[in-house]
């Protein structure tokens, strides 16, 4: 059965009909959690608001659960799923920028959309800097196209690195999700008891 | 009594679980029907490539990275999937905002300890920083982090746990910004 467009079940035609609604579900979700104020995002890292990582790991356990069952059950066509190929050094150094973006901006481009969308002038601001940063990418890539394309391992899963298989990392995943559902709920409490304001709009 | 105000006043948003689920949900449907996840930086950066290919276009197929995404066909780099998905995000997200009541003229939010213009200074440097990282990353926060580690990929894992973690490191310098 699926994916439904790279085995051709759903034709070309739709691509953009499709992207548009799955885009529409995207944004709402995200604006509805919360995501369109960078201060709710950014209390993760203060713990006063744990938004995003309740979000974003249940978000994530569930797609893995899910793509799990949808392979048992011989609905999807796994190697047919794009898995993120690997760059080593060149990822770990673009995780690195991120995270400081991350603190300083507290959008990632997919929140300051749904910032800008309901007005906010500090989306607009983070958007423009991200379109300023990727010129800048962009035009000083001759200087760093070897490492850009260093480190390369394929589109390895994590199950094929720690050599166990990805039913065990799966497993592993919503473990460590639900601890840190459980942790971060305690740190939220004792960090709001000090504060007037912990949710934003 | 003030945390009372605070409750019946306070934003409304759904609960955090429920949306990771419909999140989840999304991106599974989206894997089901695309064989790929979702994404957010992508359209971004087409649409830098598009204005530098309609400003320069010498310029632009000149430089290895602008040229790895201008069509072979002649069309535009914006008619992309990515594209068409971050315009719907942008309704999408208005779309919520209007029911829940945020959907509100132009403001800067930013924490009353800074001013509005640190605010805007510290976004447009978070998201230059961003758009270089998400470069190097193969993809944001979305198509990375979320998509990529959903699909047990190995880079997915490590841009998502360099990106909170490096977030923490570097927390207590720019704390003044949030609390």
């Amino acid at each position: 059965m699926g994916p439904l467009i790279p085995q051709g079940i759903i034709t070309g035609q739709w691509d953009f009909v499709i992207a548009l609604l799955i885009g529409t579900a995207f944004g709402f979700i995200l604006e509805s959690s919360g995501f369109s104020s960078s201060r709710n995002i950014a209390g993760v890292f203060y713990g006063y608001n744990f938004v995003v990582l309740r979000v974003f790991f249940t978000a994530m356990i569930v797609a893995m659960v899910g793509l799990l069952y949808f392979n048992y059950l011989g609905w999807i066509e796994m190697d047919m799923v794009f898995v993120l190929p690997t760059y080593l050094a060149p990822m770990i150094l673009g995780g690195f920028i991120m995270g400081l973006g991350f603190v300083i901006g507290g959008f990632c481009p997919g929140t300051s959309y749904t910032a800008c969308a309901i007005g906010k002038l500090d989306g607009f601001a983070f958007l423009g800097g991200f379109i300023i940063g990727v010129f800048i990418f962009a035009e000083a890539f001759p200087l760093f196209e070897n490492f850009y394309y260093s480190g390369y391992m394929g589109n390895i899963t994590i199950g094929e690195v720690f050599n166990i298989s990805n039913e065990l990392v799966t497993f592993i995943f919503v473990i460590v999700a639900i601890v840190a559902f459980y942790v971060t709920w305690l740190i939220e409490k004792k960090v709001r008891k000090n504060r007037t304001e912990s949710k934003f709009e | 009594m003030k945390k009372n105000s605070n409750i019946t006043k306070g934003p409304r948003y759904i609960n955090p679980y429920f949306g990771g689920i419909l999140l989840g949900l999304l991106l599974l449907a989206t894997f089901y029907i695309a064989g790929r996840g979702l994404s957010a930086s992508g359209a971004a950066k087409l649409s830098v490539v598009t204005i530098i290919d309609k400003i320069a276009p010498a310029h632009a197929e000149g430089n290895a990275y602008y040229d790895k995404f201008i069509p072979t066909d002649d069309s535009s780099p914006l008619f992309n999937w990515l594209i068409f998905g971050a315009i719907g995000t942008f309704f999408g997200g208005m779309l919520s905002g209007g029911i829940y009541g945020r959907l509100k003229k132009l403001r800067i939010e930013h924490s009353p300890n800074i001013t509005g213009k640190t605010r805007m200074i510290a976004a447009v440097v978070g998201g230059m920083l961003f758009g270089i990282g998400s470069q190097f990353g193969r993809g944001c926060s979305s198509g990375a982090a979320l998509s990529g580690t959903a699909s047990l990929s190995f880079g997915g894992l490590l841009v998502m746990a360099l990106m909170f973690g490096i977030g923490y490191v570097f927390a207590y310098f720019f704390r003044k910004l949030w609390i």
